[in-house]
Parts: C-alpha cells; structure tokens; sequence
C-alpha cells in the first residue's frame, strides 16, 4: 500500500473533530465519602453519563464544611456529593445551593429531601448513632452490655464510655440534638449531666469512639453504625448496639453549588445520586438508604436499622447548633482533666 | 586666590555612586524583602484584622408587621428595635454572636401562638440585612409575608462589625480560658523537664570519658526525624488502657497532662540538648585549676563555674522549649484527652466549627507568649559574653571510672526511652489486629484503603519537602548573603533582619490560619496559589526560615570582609566571588540547611493542615487524620514511614557532604 500522507491527515483531523464533539465535562465535586468508595461511585457514575468526568476533592465532614463556607463569595465546587445534610443545610442558609428537583425525587423518602419546593439538596443514605461495646474488655471488668443510652448514666460505666465532641465532631452534634429532641431539652441536658460523670474522654471524630472500643482502649463507644460494622468485619470484639429510645441520624446528600458553569451537567449528576442504580450503590456501606424497599442487610447489622432512627428535624439542629454547642461546651468543656 | 574660589558655583555634593554590583545586590534583597512582606507580614496582618471582625445582630435593620387575627389587616411596620424596646425581650448580651449566629424573634410578642391565624411581614431596612425562613436566606427591603407558624422558623443572621468582641467573648467562656492556663502550665513543667534532663545528657557528653558518645549523640536526635504526633501514639500503646507498660501508671490516664509532658519532653528533649551542648563544650580549663588551687569541692565547682558557664545556653533552650510546648499542637491532639490546649483550640474552632473568627482570636493569644519569649532571648542572648578567649586553655576532662560509668547508665536509660517509643510504634504497625491479633501483616501499610490520602500523600511529602529543601535554601542563602556582605543600606538592612527572625515567634499554625485568610481571597492576585504545592512549600520555607538563615549568617561571618573590596579592586562582579569562592566555603552550612528544611518539611504539621487540598494531601497530616479516625496503627504505620525516609535523606546528605567537603574544604586542614 502506498503512503498517503493527506489521507493520514485528514484521519487525524477526522479524529480530531470527534474527539472535541464529545468534548468531556469535568466536575469538580466536593466529598466526604470514605475514600474507599471514591473509586467505585466515579466508576458507576462514569460509566452511565461517559461525556462527564468526576474530579474528587474528598475531606472529612468538617474540614470540608469549612472548605466550602471559606469559599463563600468564589466557589470551587461544582456539585456536593455525599457530605451531611446539617452542613448543606447551613450552605444553603448562606444561599450558596442552586435549587433543583432531579429527575425521580418523588421516589425518595421524604425525610431525605429538603423541604423546599424546588429542594436545595436530596439524601443518599443515612448513618445511625449507635452504641459500639466491647464484650471482651466488658467481660473482664464484669459490666453488663447497655441497652439504652439512658443505661450509660449507671455508675458502672464510669470511666469506660467515649463519645465525640459535638464541638468538632459532626456526628457528636448528631448525638446531642438527637437528644435534645427526643428527651425535651431539661430532661436530655440532666441526661448529658450524668453521662458526662462516665465519659472518660471526648474524641475529635466521630469514628473514633467505636474504633476505640474496638481496639479495647474503651469499653463503649459513642458512635455510629458503619464504623462498627467495619472495626467487626477486621476482627474487633465488639456487639454494635442500636439504644432503645432510638437513635439520632444524619443523612448524607448531594446539592448543586450555586454559580457553577456546568449546571446541566451538575444536574444530571444529581439526577443519578437519586437513582435506583445509585442507591443500590451506597447499599455496600450503608444499611439505610434514601430509596425505600431495594435496602440490602449490610453485614454485622441488623436488617433493621431504619426502625431505629427517630424523626430528625434538620433544620431545627442547624438553626440551634450555636446555641446547642455554646450550652454543651460551657456545661462539659471546662473539664479540663479526665478524672480517674 | 579667594575670591576666585567664592565666585565658583557650588558644586556637587560628594555622594558614594552605587555600582551596578549594588544595584543587583540590593535588587536581590528587595525581592526576598518581598518575598518575606507577602508570605509573612501581610498575612499576619490579614490574621489580626480578622480576630477583630465580629458579628452583632443589628435590631435596627429590620422592620416587622403584624397582622390582627383576621390575616389581613396589618399594623403599622416598626423596627425589631422598637419591638424589643417595649417587650424587653432580647438583652443586650443575646447581641454579641459569630459568623453563624441566629436570632428567634418570637419572643417578642408575649402572647405568640403558633396555632394563631395572625400573619406576620418581615423585612430589612438596608439591602445587606439578612435573616432566614426556615433555611431559606432572604435579603433585602421586600416585606416576606408569613403565618404563625412559619414565624416560629425565622431568625436572624447578624452583621458584621469590627471590635474586641471576640476576644471578650473569649475570656468570659471559662472553658476557653482555661486553655490559656493549660498551655502556660503544661510549657512551664515540661520545660522544667526537659531542661534538666537535658544539662545531664549535655553534661555526660561534653565532660566525662564514657564510651559510645557517638551513638549516643545520633540516638539523641532521633526524635527530630519523626512528626510530635507519633510520640503520642507511642505513649498510647506503651500506657494506654491496653498498654503495654500500663501497670505504671498506677491507675492514671495518659490521656491528658501526664501524656503531653512525657510526650513533650520526648520531642523537644533534642533541640536543648543541642543549644546546652554546645554551650557546655567550650569551658576554660583554667577556671577549673583555679577552682581546684583554692580547694573548692566539685560540688561547689559545679554550681560556680559549671553553671554560670552555661547559663546563657540553658536560658535561650528553656525558651526554644517552651515556645514549641504551647505552640505545638500533634501531641496534644492525640494524647490530651479533655485537657484543652491553645494549639488545639484552634484547630476545634476552625475544623470543628468553622469559627474563623475566633481560631484568629485564639492564634492572637497563641503568639503573644512566643513572642515574648522570643524578645526576653534576644536580650539575653546581647549579654551573653565570649567565654574563650586566645589565651584559654581547653577544658579535658579527666577519666573518673564511677562518674563515667553513672554518666552512661543516665545516657543509656534516657536513649532506651527514645528507642522504645519508637520501637513501640513499629511494633504496633507490623500487626494486625492490635491488642486482639497479634500475628504479623502488612496490612497497615495499606494507606490507600484509609482516610488520609493513601500513598499518594507519602510521594507529596517527599516531593514537598525536595522542593522545600532546594528553593528554601537558594532564597534563605541568597537573602543571608545580600543583608551580610552588603555595604550601606542600613535601614533596609536590618528591617530584613526583623522579617528573617520574626517566623521564630510566629507558630506554625497561626502561619497556616493566616495564609488561609490572605491566599484565600478572591480578590488577591496570589489567589490561584490557594491549595497547590506552591504554597505548602512557601509555608514552609517561612516556618522555618530563621534558623536556616542563622546558620547561613553564622557561616558567612565566619568570611573576612576583605573578600569583596579584593574582588571589586579586581574588577571582579560580585557574581563570580559569590559561585568562586562564597559558595564553595560556605557548602558546609547550605548543605545543613538544605537537610534541616528537608526533615522538618517531612514532619510539619501545625503548618500545613489548614492549607492541604485532596491533590496535596501530605503524609504528617495523613497521620494525624489516620489517628482521628481511629485507625491509629497505620497512623503509626505512616509516621514510621516517615522515619525511614528521613533517616534515608540524612545518610544521603552525610555521604554528599563528604565527597563534596572533601573536594571544597581541603583549604580547613591547613
């Protein structure tokens, strides 16, 4: 075959033209997702829109908040995927959420979406307060296992129970204003009285307290229902305790990040977070998801959680945070020694 | 003749002409004059305009109308002021709020229900004032109409003001105060420590004969090559509840003030060993004789001569020690439980609360004692006066079988400390399941399946800390040399030398809260920096600039002036003297401050966590990170890996250092 140059031209050219004809659209989403799951969401999310392409920008719950209120006036996100919806909550109380009903939202349970007509954010999938108890270190010290949070005040826990700080931890707050809500504010404020007497330490993340548990460093952890899942799953002793009264909860969610320069491209990203598909994704970690009836038992938990969640007003939290935290750090903070 | 002269006009004031050598030259320190204003000066700036930017509900700015119980017919419109005026509801105190601050309004009218068919318009008398419907934000003079239920859910967002507010707000919070208390308390007893602990190590190396002070002087250092935080995950596994040397700790916590001084002294224990040591290598051999001559006892010799020998050394180590007690902020945030220190709080108000205005409040406060301790070892160090002169004669010391032997089992206990910790940290991140599983794995080396930023953040580091080590030490050489081989130019002069000192006082994470305040501003051309390498490695290099420009200093006064007079007679630019004959002599240092820079890059915190984005996510903070999620052994894992590479680049430098020393400095052994 003779060579041809122009023909390998205009080949080029021709490839070229197809390649910027389907040019990509690159999002810029902002997460806090477990960075084992960054990989696979991109993956599914690629392979059903192939013409737009994810760049994660993954911290936790609290660096990425602040992240993006320290962005306020000249936002990098295009899209929030996967952060709480108290954060969103409060994004959009600065006005910074572009308001969208994706396709399918009707589906979703009504507790995971936000109650504006259009809604500024939708849930994907919940984490439940949950109570980690190591039954080998319980064992040892001869304490029986909790079965409410109101068992945590007994004297018996004294020293071996750890929870976040609501201060710093997002899932600390979530205990408190569970709390407050389902106790009423006297009642849970002497509740937190007593508990504090037990505490033996505050930790800075909200994990942190089951993975202690699970390592032995305590006996019971404050914390939430997949850490414990996972902390099991690699070996710790530990039962994963859902408190009778019910648990307080959080939902993780998606918004679109108002001013962005892709917005069809960011809504049809949100239109996939409220997908079946989507949902049956999230199913790996978490046991409760915003699309009712396709949830599948996650390991080490009981099939259902959802029972378990109390009515959780969000707005209520976000509005109250500064209030709720400034009582909590002035009745607990000026502990300034753990007492032995 | 006279006359002549008075008729001649006057001329030309004699003035020295610069050469272009000087015009380069002073061209040169400008720009790291520059440098210095906008990664430092400016952002402090920025940092301390912000602790004062308060945030106060301005009743003022907004108006209310209430219906009556039709729905339909409304009163007349009157401030929330007025309203509050009447009903006393709302105190003066209730004002004072932060950046995320809500206001309720229902309580301003005494008989509101819910349940009432009473309608309520609200709105802002200026375009700024803002408040929200449930979380909707509105803004603006448009009256908002709505009924008595949804007027439970409106509140207010306050305006923005400037004041002192926030630091009153500060001090009449107990619990925040009391951080203040810690912070001194904690500083003060480990410096105590470490001090002393320190003299001994220093004493036993410089005046005994014991054997293997060489190993010992290396296993000294060892705690500089490892983050602050892995001492607190050490102590953790070595005292914790499932300790390994629990039983110690006679029923206390570690987790708090007995945890952050042992840590404390770990890792501060080899910078005063180095500032006593070198304090008590030099003594005059005839003080001693004299002592001797007039029958003095050791004892008295020591507390006589000893002593006030070193006094200078031991004052400026208690200062570099406490400064880096209260500033650090890795070891209490692993180990210190509910023991709230400066460092940490504001790190809880920005991460945890994303308070901005108060972490700048509490960085205020946080420099305000390392500055002053800065100052008070400035003038100490004017007093210090030069303890040998031409005619002393070097201090031996005698071999002494039972004071040598005690001198290395002090030694040898002290280095066991260090080694265990370490050792402990290795222990915990070859298992798999600690305390449950001891068999041996891998596993926690599997960063990628951690928060944290996996591998990747271990490559950042490295690469941070090579351009750190490279471009740090052309600028902080290059400015050395232009404020000390420079003529004239006073006032330029040492204003540089203030700047190149000043990152000494300035902690490490007031550096990295006020590079968030400057970089991140849309409106500063240096935005685009916010959130690349470029500004971690600039963070860097201006954290610890001050003791890379000393020893430049140190090096070139060590240079006879003469140098360049001798090159400009011989019509040699300064360029040519600079890459001939300065940088040749001086590579010793440089090669110093190239390693110092690269091991502390590879280390630092405090700096750094406010300013890593998820493409530079580096491997100290991914430890940090990995701790505050709980999984503590691949923290350890990570520190460890840290470890290893700086023992990596230190055994580098050393072998660079003697083939090129070899090649440069043959002219020393003369």
């Amino acid at each position: 075959m003779k060579f041809r140059p122009a023909s390998v031209l205009a080949a080029l050219a021709v490839t070229f033209v197809a390649s910027t004809a389907i040019a990509e659209t690159n999002l810029t989403v902002y997460t806090a997702i477990e960075a084992v799951d960054l990989d696979r969401y991109k993956a599914t999310f690629e392979k059903a829109y192939p013409d737009i392409k994810i760049n994660w920008v993954r911290d936790s719950t609290g660096v990425m908040t602040a992240k993006l209120l320290a962005e306020k006036d000249n936002p990098q996100a295009d899209v929030v995927w996967g952060l709480a919806a108290t954060s969103l909550l409060l994004l959009k109380s600065e006005g910074m959420l572009e308001p969208y009903a994706p396709a399918g939202v009707d589906k979703l349970d009504k507790r995971f979406v936000d109650s504006a007509n259009p809604p500024s954010w939708t849930g994907m999938d919940a984490y439940v307060a949950a109570i980690c108890f190591n039954t080998v270190e319980a064992k040892k010290l001869g304490i029986a296992a909790p079965k409410s949070w109101k068992d945590l005040t007994k004297p018996e826990y004294k020293g071996h129970v750890v929870m976040p700080n609501p201060n710093s931890s997002g899932t600390g707050f979530l205990d408190v204003s569970a709390w407050l809500q389902m106790f009423g504010e006297k009642d849970a404020w002497a509740f937190m009285d007593g508990l504090h007497q037990n505490i033996s330490a505050y930790t800075h993340s909200g994990s942190k307290p089951c993975k202690m548990a699970g390592a032995g460093e305590t006996v019971i952890g404050i914390s939430f229902e997949f850490p414990g899942a996972k902390a099991k799953a690699a070996g710790a002793p530990i039962d994963i305790i859902f408190p009778e009264e019910g648990s307080g909860w959080e939902a993780e969610a998606t918004a679109i990040v108002a001013g962005t320069a892709n917005l069809e491209a960011a809504k049809k990203l949100v239109d996939f977070s409220v997908s079946k598909e989507a949902n049956e994704m999230y199913n790996q970690g978490y046991a409760v998801l915003a699309y009712p009836g396709i949830a599948k038992p996650v390991e080490h938990l009981p099939a259902n959680v959802a029972d378990r969640m109390i009515k959780n007003d969000f707005e209520w939290a976000a509005n109250n945070r500064k209030a709720v935290l400034a009582e909590w750090a002035k009745r607990y903070d000026a502990k300034s020694e753990p007492k032995s | 003749m006279s006359a002549v002269v008075s008729a001649l006009p006057a001329g030309r004031a004699p003035r020295l002409q610069l050469s272009s050598d000087d015009v380069v030259r002073r061209g040169l320190m400008l720009v790291i004059a520059l440098y210095l204003v906008l990664a430092l000066a400016a952002p402090l700036y920025v940092l301390l305009s912000k602790s004062m930017s308060t945030y106060r509900f301005d009743l003022n700015a907004f108006e209310i109308q209430r219906s009556d119980d039709s729905g339909t017919a409304f009163g007349p419109a009157r401030t929330v002021a007025a309203l509050n005026a009447d009903a006393k509801a709302i105190t003066d105190a209730e004002l004072d709020t932060g950046s995320d601050g809500r206001l309720s309004l229902t309580k301003l009218y005494e008989d509101f229900s819910f349940r009432s068919p009473v309608k309520y318009r609200i709105r802002g008398t200026t375009n700024d004032a803002a408040f929200l419907v449930g979380s909707d934000l509105k803004r603006g003079t448009d009256w908002v109409e709505v009924d008595s239920n949804t007027f439970r859910r409106v509140v207010l967002r306050p305006g923005r003001s400037v004041g002192f507010d926030n630091f009153v707000a500060y001090f009449s919070t107990p619990s925040l105060a009391q951080a203040i208390w810690n912070s001194v308390l904690m500083g003060a007893i480990s410096t105590v420590l470490v001090i002393a602990i320190a003299f001994g190590l220093a004493y036993a190396l410089n005046r005994s004969r014991m054997r293997f002070k060489g190993l010992f002087r290396l296993v000294m250092t060892v705690p500089i090559l490892v983050p602050s935080l892995l001492p607190g995950i050490a102590l953790v596994y070595l005292f914790g509840n499932q300790g390994l040397l629990k039983g110690w700790m006679m029923g206390h916590s570690i987790y708090g003030p007995i945890g952050i001084v042992i840590g404390s002294v770990f890792f501060t224990l080899p910078h005063a060993l180095l500032i006593i040591s070198t304090s008590l290598s030099v003594a005059d051999a005839r003080h001693y004789e004299a002592a001797a001559a007039l029958r003095a006892s050791k004892w008295r010799t020591f507390w006589t001569v000893t002593v006030p020998g070193a006094r200078y050394g031991v004052i400026s180590a208690a200062f570099v020690v406490f400064t880096m007690v209260i500033t650090d902020f890795g070891l209490p945030k692993v180990i210190g439980g509910q023991y709230n220190m400066l460092a940490v709080d504001i790190y809880k108000q920005v991460i945890g609360q994303q308070n901005f205005e108060m972490g700048a409040v509490v960085s205020v406060l946080l420099i305000i004692p390392a500055i002053a301790a800065f100052f008070v070892d400035r003038i100490i160090q004017k007093k210090q006066v030069a303890l040998l002169s031409a005619r002393s004669v070097p201090y031996e010391p005698k071999p002494n079988p039972g004071f040598d032997w005690g001198c290395f089992a002090y030694c040898t206990l002290i280095a066991a400390f260090i080694l265990t910790m370490i050792g402990v940290c290795q222990l915990a991140a070859m298992v798999k399941f600690w305390p449950y599983d001891l068999t041996p794995s891998l596993k926690n080396f599997r960063f990628d399946l951690m928060d944290g930023g996996g591998w990747a953040s271990y490559y950042n580091s490295i690469e941070m800390a090579l351009l750190t080590a490279v471009f740090g030490t052309i600028i902080v050489f290059t400015g050395a040399y232009m404020v000390e081989k420079s003529d004239g130019f006073r006032a330029g002069r040492s204003l540089f030398q203030f700047l190149a000192m000043l990152p000494m006082a300035v902690p490490g994470m007031v550096l990295g809260l006020a590079y968030i305040f400057f970089f991140n501003n849309p409106a500063n051309p240096l935005h685009a920096l916010y959130g690349s390498m470029a500004i971690l490695v600039i963070c860097t290099i201006t954290h610890f600039y001050t003791v890379s420009h000393l020893t430049a200093l140190t090096a070139l006064k060590q240079m006879d002036r003469e140098f360049e007079p001798v090159a400009a007679s011989l019509k040699q630019p300064f360029h040519k003297l600079f890459f001939r004959v300065t940088l040749p002599v001086c590579l010793p240092a440089i090669l110093d401050i190239s390693i110092y820079l690269f091991v502390n890059a590879m280390t630092t915190v405090s700096a750094v966590v406010f300013l890593y984005s998820t493409q530079t996510q580096l491997a100290s903070v991914a430890v940090l990170n990995m701790d505050d999620a709980g999984d503590v052994a691949p923290a350890a894992a990570m520190g460890m890996m840290i470890f290893y590479t700086n023992i990596a680049a230190r055994l580098i430098h050393a072998a660079v250092s003697r083939v090129l020393l070899s090649r440069t400095q043959v002219w020393r052994g003369r």
